[in-house]
């Protein structure tokens, strides 16, 4: 609750509004992504288990594609810490979903040298092409759209990600093309980054 | 000056381990080895190297002020976290040059006695993650990281650790709490890192760019390094020009040259694009001051900038044109700051809110006559009421543009609108706050 007069706070957008997680399907690493926790594990001291508690939520999220309330206890129990402890960090991290995502998540940087370039265009432009808005995702769960923060290419502006991979200087005009390579040939369809120059 | 930092980055393969050694790479680590720990510190501090993070505190202090007598083991954390926006210049570094962060993150560890670095890298440079993960398996297994390094009993061992999604984590007591796998909020100082860091340990958080510019330091000698630029403002030093110039990118040059030919001469900007004039410069990423056309004639330095009423910050210099609307760029900026606030300290969380939801109504013309001195009053009410700098830096994009462009403010609210709208921005406003 705000105490300003001129502010409606309070009024459903509360930063202590807690969305509580998906409690999901009852969740396992395969053996395989326990053996890569395992290793990572070993890069820390071994009363420090928390310090791989970021890798351990990626591993969820790349097993069941978002992070549920059964998710989180697994890595608790994996870790050695609370779930509460595992969700004060899936809270605050943004590349963590705590919600189903579509198999594409196009995020747009929406920071001041790619808006300077046109990103609000461009956002724009894969709203009104997929019919979503940021944060949505399409009823095939095929996109999500995100607006993000900083993406740091602002050279290479107006920069979108497309997962983990980034496509480089797009214009509206640019948009309809690249949601139809998604479709047709996936993350083959994006710019990757400039700096590789070996591709 | 030629590039020495980004020389070969254009050149296929340039990122191996290959390349790199036949270029006389980790020639460096093994002088370095073959020094005392203090020599290394003191060439480092005689350098005059100065952080390239954002602060430019000098970095032989920084490592001279790691506790070696500490009984508890020391930590090199590599501030890979690039997320102020407008910058993107350690991303190339880590990309293209990675093994002269390696050597740089060794020879650190050797200055300071620690036997691991951690390289905290953003979530969002996933490729840059994969290639600096095969570089340094390379480097593992020629010998060059691991136990027994150059024979010379010296073992490090240096750790990728992949970030989230937080701009926060690149300050550096966020950057800690991130790697102990907590929340990247800052912690209250003192202590600093250097007596209480990674794990109640002593340790070092340095930039990228600052680690890469240690093996330059330790191969050709601590004055040839203070030589390049000027006085306390030694070294090459990588810029990040973004937004409207002619050529955006990374660019290399020492800090005697000026912002302006940083923006408008050939080799580096090469100007204003179609035709446009320039209106603003923000010069070291969204977090600093904004320079207007006649205070760009300083030399691109800390000092430099600081004395034209700026900083350098991340040199990340954000170049605006006449079309740009002040108000919304100050909007955008506080959108960032809002969203990106880790909510700690109670002005920060609450004030960026606020600031961001005054300048939309402005912006759109909602805005009253007394907006602008509450403006002023809540942004004033977070400088320097916050554990870190992330306060300061929320309240500066607000009080500058005032400073400034007050007339344009008034303007949006006399007129009831936004008086500089521009072709290239949203046809509706932008999404709401989320």
């Amino acid at each position: 609750m705000s105490f300003h007069p001129s502010m409606d706070y309070g009024r459903g957008h509360h930063r202590s509004a807690r969305a509580l997680p998906d409690e999901g399907p009852a969740f396992v690493y395969t053996a395989e992504r326990r053996a890569t926790l395992d290793e990572i594990l070993g890069h820390y001291p071994p009363d420090q288990r928390k310090s791989a508690i970021l890798a351990a939520l990626y591993l969820v999220q790349a097993q069941q594609g978002y992070i549920t309330h059964n998710g989180m206890r697994h890595v608790a129990e994996v870790i050695g810490c609370t779930s509460a402890e595992v969700e004060d960090v899936v809270s605050f991290y943004t590349m963590f979903y705590t919600r189903p995502v579509g198999r594409h998540v196009i995020q747009v940087c929406r920071t001041l040298s790619c808006a300077l370039m046109g990103a609000e265009r461009v956002s724009e432009e894969i709203a009104s092409a997929l019919g979503i808005q940021p944060g949505e995702t399409d009823a095939a769960g095929e996109f999500t759209l995100h607006e993000v923060e900083c993406l740091g290419a602002c050279d290479r502006a107006p920069v979108i990600a497309v997962n983990d991979d980034w496509h480089e200087c797009q214009r509206p005009e640019d948009i309809r093309a690249l949601i139809d390579g998604l479709r047709a040939r996936g993350a083959a369809a994006l710019t990757g980054c400039h700096l590789k120059v070996e591709k | 000056m030629d590039p020495i930092l980004i020389k070969d980055v254009r050149e296929p393969g340039s990122y191996t381990l290959d390349f790199y050694t036949k270029r006389g790479g980790y020639s460096a680590l093994k002088k370095a080895l073959a020094m005392t720990p203090d020599a290394v510190i003191e060439a480092v501090k005689q350098s005059g190297l100065r952080g390239r993070g954002g602060a430019g505190f000098p970095t032989g202090l920084k490592w001279q002020f790691v506790d070696k007598k500490s009984p508890q083991p020391k930590y090199i954390c590599c501030n890979a976290d690039e997320s102020e926006p407008g910058t993107f210049k350690d991303h190339v570094l880590m990309e293209r040059n990675p093994h002269l962060l390696f050597e740089g993150c060794l020879i650190g560890c050797h200055a300071i006695g620690a036997k691991v670095a951690y390289i905290y890298i953003r979530g969002e440079f996933f490729h840059v993650q994969q290639v600096l993960e095969a570089e340094l398996q390379k480097a593992r297994e020629a010998g060059y990281v691991g136990k027994n390094i150059f024979g010379t009993g010296f073992d490090c061992e240096i750790y990728l650790h992949r970030g989230a999604g937080a701009y926060e984590a690149g300050e550096e007591t966020a950057l800690i709490e991130s790697l102990e796998g907590k929340r990247a909020q800052p912690r209250l100082k003192p202590p600093f890192p250097a007596v209480a860091g990674l794990y109640g340990c002593p340790t070092a958080v340095n930039n990228v760019e600052t680690l890469c510019n240690v093996p330059l330091i330790i191969e050709h000698g601590a004055e040839w390094f203070a030589k390049i630029g000027p006085e306390k403002n030694g070294g090459p030093k990588l810029f990040c020009i973004s937004g409207h110039v002619k050529r955006p990118g990374t660019f290399e040059a020492s800090m005697d040259v000026t912002l302006r030919d940083l923006i408008y001469d050939e080799r580096f900007g090469g100007g204003i694009r179609g035709g446009h004039a320039l209106k603003a410069v923000i010069p070291g990423g969204s977090s600093v001051p904004v320079l207007l056309p006649n205070e760009i004639d300083v030399p691109a330095s800390f000092d430099g900038i600081a004395k034209a009423g700026s900083l350098l910050g991340s040199a990340g210099i954000i170049v605006m044109d006449e079309t740009t609307c002040m108000v919304w760029a100050a909007e955008n900026l506080l959108h960032f700051y809002k969203h990106e606030s880790c909510g700690k300290c109670t002005p920060c969380r609450e004030g960026c809110d606020w600031l961001h939801r005054m300048l939309r109504k402005i912006e759109r013309g909602e805005g009253q006559a007394r907006d602008v001195d509450l403006l002023l009053s809540v942004a004033n009410n977070i400088l320097g009421k916050t554990l870190c700098a992330f306060g300061d830096a929320a309240a500066t994009p607000v009080l500058s543009t005032i400073k400034t462009f007050r007339d344009e403010y008034e303007a949006h609210i006399r007129e009831g609108r936004c008086t500089v709208p521009a072709p290239w921005r949203a046809s509706a406003p932008m999404a709401a706050a989320h």
